[in-house]
């Protein structure tokens, strides 16, 4: 790892300025994605600014209708949430299935985010839920975040301060997990809310995070979810699993993640 | 060069590290403590395990600077009074839970944070906790053993303080 320059801010606010003064600077959650990138020296940044003295960034709260979940809620934090148990059960049940329990106790939910890994858990939820990402500039809906493979609609000296959930009527998550490093090889989550079912599948698609719009409108009509429609041409191959291993698994995963959702 | 100071093991230490220091090294290479281990560069192994704030972490994961304040505890930490060892050391000991010991470090503190959250946790607890430990020699069946012994002797030792 080449060196850096650390900083601590004690907001998010002087975190954001900070970000925006340095010549390259990032972001440092906690760290389970970018320090192993580092290591590696994929990633080289000049400045590192840590969140971890922005206590504005932690906490899970809810009124109801809306669960408010900080960017550095830690994912094993989420997990243990009895608020968060209480409104959206499947949400719950994901953080605690994300990798094992040391990153969960580092990883946050803002970092996972602004990271956009296409194995990524969060950004099913996030997307299957419709929920609303909060930042030092703006409020970004999740149809318009995700844009890609590792994109996001962040801008450079942008920071995830929260996200708000609404609250389903129902929700459930099913992941097949890659047997080594827990990453979904296809995960998909499904929300019943007042507007109709949302799905959105992680792990499968070329392009990250996706809806499966022909899904939503299956369980909307009472069918049994399947994947017939979904285009193998659009999903990701690898030593793991072939594009069409990973469009049957879309399949499976929609009728459990609806059969958890009950 | 940034300036650490931390509680290691009940003791007040610092130093002068580059902010690139992960955890791991300070615990080695500044505090000579070298029962954590490292056994990966890619943040999957857990030999490096050890407590922060009471929580199990990565320490080739997270940068020293990052443990700043922070109260930290090693496997060094915790036979504290030298000769005794913790009933989870012991659990190890006595149900044969290693074989070269490489992982041992790591296996004992992420079990010590798994019994203080779950105190009687199930074989099937156990092995889904032991997602971030790997294990080249055992096949993993004696370490569950002696998890379930050493929270056993947790929750023996725990009821007779109260
Ligand atoms: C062994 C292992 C297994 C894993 N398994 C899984 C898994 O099964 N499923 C899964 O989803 N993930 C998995 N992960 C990834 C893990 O969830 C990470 O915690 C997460 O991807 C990144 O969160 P972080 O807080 O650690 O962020 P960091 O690593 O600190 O940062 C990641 C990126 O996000 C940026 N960033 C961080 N916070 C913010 C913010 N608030 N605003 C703007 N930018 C920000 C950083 O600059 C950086 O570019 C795994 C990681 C490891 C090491
Ligand atoms: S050394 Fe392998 S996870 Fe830390
Ligand atoms: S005892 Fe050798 S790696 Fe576990």
């Amino acid at each position: 790892m080449y060196d850096f320059s650390f900083q601590s801010p004690a907001s998010a606010a002087d975190a954001a300025s900070a970000l925006g003064a340095a010549e390259d600077g990032k972001i440092l959650a906690g760290g389970q994605t970018l320090l192993p990138t580092m290591k590696q020296r994929l990633a080289m940044p000049s400045d590192l600014i840590s969140l971890k003295g922005c206590r504005d960034l932690v906490g899970i709260s809810s009124d109801g209708s809306t669960l408010t979940i900080g960017a550095m809620t830690t994912h094993g934090a989420v997990a243990a949430s009895t608020e968060v148990a209480k409104a959206i059960p499947a949400l719950s049940a994901l953080a605690g299935g994300i990798g094992d329990p040391q990153v969960r106790n580092r990883g946050t939910l803002g970092g996972s985010l602004a990271n956009n890994d296409p194995a990524a858990d969060y950004p099913a939820a996030v997307l299957g839920l419709g929920a609303t990402v909060v930042t030092t500039k703006r409020e970004i809906a999740a149809d318009d975040y995700f844009q890609g493979m590792f994109e996001t609609a962040l801008d450079d000296d942008e920071i995830i301060t929260a996200v708000r959930f609404p609250i389903p009527q129902a929700a459930g998550y099913a992941k097949f997990d890659n047997p080594a490093s827990r990453y979904a090889l296809v995960g998909v989550f499904v929300a019943k809310t007042a507007a109709g079912p949302r799905v959105a599948v992680t792990g499968a698609g070329q392009g990250g995070v996706f809806r499966a719009s022909d899904i939503e409108g299956q369980i909307a009509s009472g069918q049994e979810p399947n994947s017939a429609s979904i285009d193998e041409g659009e999903l990701n191959g690898d030593i793991h699993a072939s594009p069409a291993y990973r469009k049957h698994l879309i399949g499976v995963m929609a009728k459990r993640a609806l059969a958890s959702a009950g | 060069m940034p300036t650490v100071s931390m509680t290691v093991n009940g003791k007040q230490v610092s130093g002068e590290v580059e902010a690139r220091t992960l955890l791991a090294q300070f615990i080695r290479e500044n505090l000579e403590l070298t029962g954590t281990h490292i056994g990966c560069d890619t943040s999957q192994c857990g030999a490096c395990v050890v407590h922060v704030n009471g929580s199990s972490v990565k320490s080739c994961t997270m940068l020293a600077v990052e443990a700043d304040g922070a109260d930290v505890t090693t496997i060094e930490g915790l036979a504290m009074d030298g000769d005794t060892l913790h009933p989870m050391q012991e659990a190890f000991r006595d149900n044969h839970g290693l074989q070269c010991g490489f992982c041992t470090p790591g296996m004992v503190m992420s079990a010590i944070d798994l019994v203080d959250r779950n105190p009687n946790p199930t074989d099937s607890e156990i092995r889904d906790w032991l997602e971030g430990n790997i294990c080249r020699c055992t096949g993993y069946h004696n370490i569950v053993k002696s998890i379930a012994a050493g929270a056993a002797a947790m929750r023996g030792q725990k009821a007779a303080a109260e």
